[in-house]
């Protein structure tokens, strides 16, 4: 059984590990990124950490409009960088059953496809269960390094 | 790796440093007793506890090296060789530590060949004086108090500098770096936080948390201040591997070179101290190289035969001041200029307009080498504008200074620390930025006599003698609000020129931590960094080298675009200039570089007045000799615009009829110009256009007068 900590944005179900997410709270205070791509909604001060926010929505390029009312962030942690993930709703923590994943369909859009691990057939509607590592590759990371 | 081994490397690497310098001192000063018992106590310390640790191949390298040093406190005479011989010896400890470290234990190999060469020096110098009671201490030299004893030249210095040496030792302990740069970090939370809470609290005009705030406050501060000493070292940690150096260049060169360091104890942050480094050491060796004649020439010139690199460093405010300066016979112009023109870094008429400061700069311009014939020593491909860029990098700047026959000096201002930076905080729209205050000269307010002017689509301001080329950071980091009207102009000076920001509003100077972008913003080349204010807000750190990049670009600065060496120097390479287009005396445009352009004026043709067969116009206090183009006939009345050129503070102004636009083109005469005043033709924007020859009108030529 894995735990999921399950939201929507633009009509999409998701789960996320439980284990991926450090903290859930909302959109207060962000600065706008000047010339960064559509995926960056901001940066944010979250108790001394400075939170980049990346909307799901344009990330996932999901296409449909995002609810503008909410603001909703799931607060991730890799490496020693802070992200959150803008999103619609945040929902309960579901338990699922590993054996119940089932592959990402075929014809599923090929950059979510790239973000998922697998998809959760649910009584109401389906689930697709997303990869903090993955949904976080993209845009330019490369390293700073050379400068 | 076991830790007596690393204990053992971090040490003998400190201590061969010293070695390298100490022993470049004594072959200027074979005399000196202390320098002697110095290397010898520092390869002894070596050698001893390579016996302890079980290293045979160090321990017989070191012991053949200190018998031949053994062989020079006895007396012997200190030969250039002999020297080159241990400094030789000293290279292959280094190898073999290197392997040391990778490996974990002696790299194979064999030294007999070192060994042998060090001990018939050793031998060579065999002198009847150590035939007696020394000769015990020569085969085999004994602990370090047997040597004092036996030694009546220097006894009093060496127990003085043991007994230095071991109280120094008994107050200090060795903490890692990662300890010191975590501490750090932390520090600046804290004093993030504390600048938080003080926002709060000026919100508020009575409180009981305004005693104890304060308090916490100032000790805050104290803690960033104690912390950063930590972090402090002395640049002459930078400076230790230069006499060494120096010395095997004036043997490669043949030349004399002494090397002079003044303040060395002037301390730097240890990240900042890194990175200056490497440009510091090109800057010595180019001075070495480029800087210094040869003896024979000196002694021609009336100069000593020796030539002198003075290393100068100081602390200024928040800043270090290093000057590299040599003796020696000064940067050339015409080869500088020359070289420039044929990278076609600058054009023919560019050139003639700039001063010898400019001129001289020219050594930093990307694809210039000042290495003529290019050499073993400085010719390496690392050229004088990676000095500056990486100068740039940690927030400072490089100038330098010279003067024909008496040398060159260059002057490096860099910040103390990397981690706290001042900078302004300014505003556009109604989003906050941060401009690094070094590269800040002065604030303009807008309004009154300062107004943007635009020349087509070019943004410029007059700023007292000049035309100050304008960036308007709304459209750099292209934000969507209504353009600025009553706004400053930040004067900066950055990427090698002088510019103005135009922003909305400018606050107060902040103290800011500077953080990291993230991996997902580190692209954004426009940004250097990230910070929080005291109100908890975040905002971008404005990197005004890229900045002055977008300076005369149409187009705004790309947002993909890298800031990685490698990509960004094929863009400066392009020598565009901006060009002014303009129509006079025919329907043929005319251009000239907009940065010979001093002003654009507009006269009252009842002002010109004509004295000695010449027009002259009464302007600003001063007179101003008019010029024009041969078919131009003066106006009795109604507004002339003229263009004024300037030179030395002597200025002339130039009769036009209107202009026509701004190019950014590249700068390419075609064919060189058959009339006077005309330099030649060039294709501007696919039209052929007249560059007119601004030297031709400054000498005093295209006189009004001749056409009246």
């Amino acid at each position: 059984m894995t735990d999921y900590v399950t939201f929507t944005t633009a009509g999409q179900l998701f789960g996320l590990p439980i284990e991926h997410v450090q903290d859930v709270f909302t959109l207060a205070n962000i600065t706008r990124v000047p010339l960064a791509g559509r995926e960056i909604t901001g940066v944010l001060n979250l108790r001394g950490r400075i939170v980049t926010v990346i909307d799901l929505a344009n990330r996932l390029q999901l296409g449909a409009p995002r609810d503008a009312t909410a603001h909703m962030v799931i607060g991730i942690e890799r490496g020693a960088e802070s992200f959150g993930i803008l999103v619609d709703r945040v929902g309960e923590v579901l338990s699922l059953a590993d054996r119940d994943r089932e592959p990402a369909p075929i014809n599923l859009d090929r950059t979510l496809d790239a973000a998922a691990t697998g998809v959760f057939r649910l009584d109401e509607k389906i689930l697709v269960a997303l990869d903090a590592d993955r949904m976080l590759d993209f845009g330019s990371s490369r390293s700073n390094a050379a400068q | 790796m076991d830790e007596l081994l690393r204990e053992f490397l971090t040490e003998t690497a400190e201590s061969l440093d010293h070695v390298d310098a100490q022993l470049v001192r004594f072959e200027r000063e074979p005399n000196n007793g202390q320098v002697l018992s110095n290397i010898f106590r520092l390869v002894h310390t070596i050698k001893g506890t390579c016996g302890f640790l079980g290293l045979p191949r160090l321990e017989a390298l070191t012991h053949a090296a200190e018998t031949l040093m053994g062989k020079f406190r006895d007396g012997m005479a200190v030969t250039g060789d002999a020297v080159s011989l241990i400094l030789a010896a000293i290279d292959r400890i280094k190898t073999i530590l290197d392997g040391l470290e990778k490996l974990q234990r002696e790299p194979a190999g064999d030294d007999a060949d070192l060994i042998g060469e060090l001990n018939r020096a050793a031998a060579r110098a065999w002198n009847p004086r150590w035939q007696d009671d020394r000769s015990a201490a020569s085969e085999r030299i004994g602990d370090e108090v047997a040597f004092q004893s036996a030694d009546a030249g220097a006894p009093r210095n060496l127990a003085e500098s043991a007994e230095e040496a071991g109280s120094v030792a008994s107050q200090s302990i060795r903490v890692s770096i990662e300890t010191l740069d975590q501490l750090m970090t932390m520090v600046s939370e804290l004093v993030l936080t504390r600048n938080q809470l003080l926002e709060v609290l000026r919100r508020r005009d009575d409180s009981e948390f305004n005693v104890p705030l304060q308090r916490l406050s100032s000790v805050t501060t104290q803690v960033q201040q104690e912390v950063m000493k930590t972090r402090m070292q002395p640049i002459g940690n930078a400076w230790q591997k230069l006499p060494r150096i120096v010395r095997d260049l004036s043997a490669d060169l043949g030349k004399d070179i002494g090397l002079e360091m003044l303040g060395a104890d002037t301390e730097l942050d240890r990240q900042v101290l890194d990175l200056v480094k490497d440009p510091l050491t090109h800057l010595v060796r180019n001075c070495a190289d480029h800087g210094i004649e040869n003896p024979d020439e000196r002694s021609a010139a009336g100069k000593p035969r020796l030539g002198i690199i003075r290393l100068t460093a100081a602390r200024q405010g928040g800043y270090v001041v290093i000057e590299i300066a040599d003796d020696g016979r000064g940067l050339d112009t015409t080869r500088i200029k020359a070289k420039a023109l044929e990278a076609g870094l600058v054009s023919e008429s560019d050139m003639a307009a700039k001063s010898q400061a400019e001129i001289n700069d020219l050594i930093f311009a990307p694809g210039f080498s000042t290495a003529l014939a290019v050499t073993s020593i400085s010719g390496r491909g690392v050229g004088m504008d990676i000095v500056r860029s990486n100068i740039e990098q940690i927030g400072g700047t490089v100038d330098v200074k010279s003067s024909p026959g008496g040398g060159t000096s260059f002057v490096i201002k860099i910040p103390l620390t990397l981690a706290i930076v001042a900078a302004l905080i300014v505003d556009i729209g109604d989003e906050r930025f941060a401009f690094p205050q070094l590269s800040v000269l002065e604030l303009v307010r807008l309004g009154g006599e300062h107004r943007i002017e635009r020349i087509k689509s070019a943004p410029v301001l007059r700023l007292r003698q000049k035309l100050l080329p304008l960036v308007d950071v709304r459209t750099a980091l292209q934000l969507e609000t209504s353009d600025t009207v009553n706004g400053f102009v930040v004067v900066a000076q950055a990427g090698g020129q002088i510019f103005g920001a135009v922003v909305d509003n400018v606050f107060h100077t902040e103290e800011i931590v500077i953080k990291p972008m993230s991996s997902k913003l580190r692209h954004i080349a426009m940004f250097s960094g990230m910070t929080i204010l005291g109100d908890g807000s975040v905002i971008m750190v404005i990197d005004p080298n890229v900045l002055a990049q977008s300076l005369g670009r149409a187009a705004p600065a790309q947002s993909e675009a890298s800031t990685d060496t490698a990509e960004r120097q094929p863009k400066l390479r392009q020598d565009t200039i901006s060009l002014l287009i303009f129509r006079a005396a025919s329907d043929r445009p005319k251009a000239v570089p907009l940065s010979l352009v001093s002003r654009i004026e507009e006269i009252d043709c009842r002002n010109i007045e004509m004295a000695d067969g010449r027009y002259i116009v009464k302007y600003r206090d001063a007179l101003l000799p008019l010029r024009s183009f041969d078919q131009v006939r003066i106006k009795r009345e109604g507004a002339q615009p003229i263009l004024v050129f300037s030179e030395q503070g002597h200025s002339v102004g130039l009769l036009f009829d209107e202009i026509v636009d701004i190019a950014e083109e590249k700068f390419d005469v075609k064919i060189a110009g058959d009339r006077p005043g005309i330099l030649g033709y060039a294709v501007v924007r696919g039209i052929i256009t007249e560059i007119i020859d601004v030297e031709f009108f400054l000498a005093g030529s295209g006189s009004l007068g001749r056409a009246a």
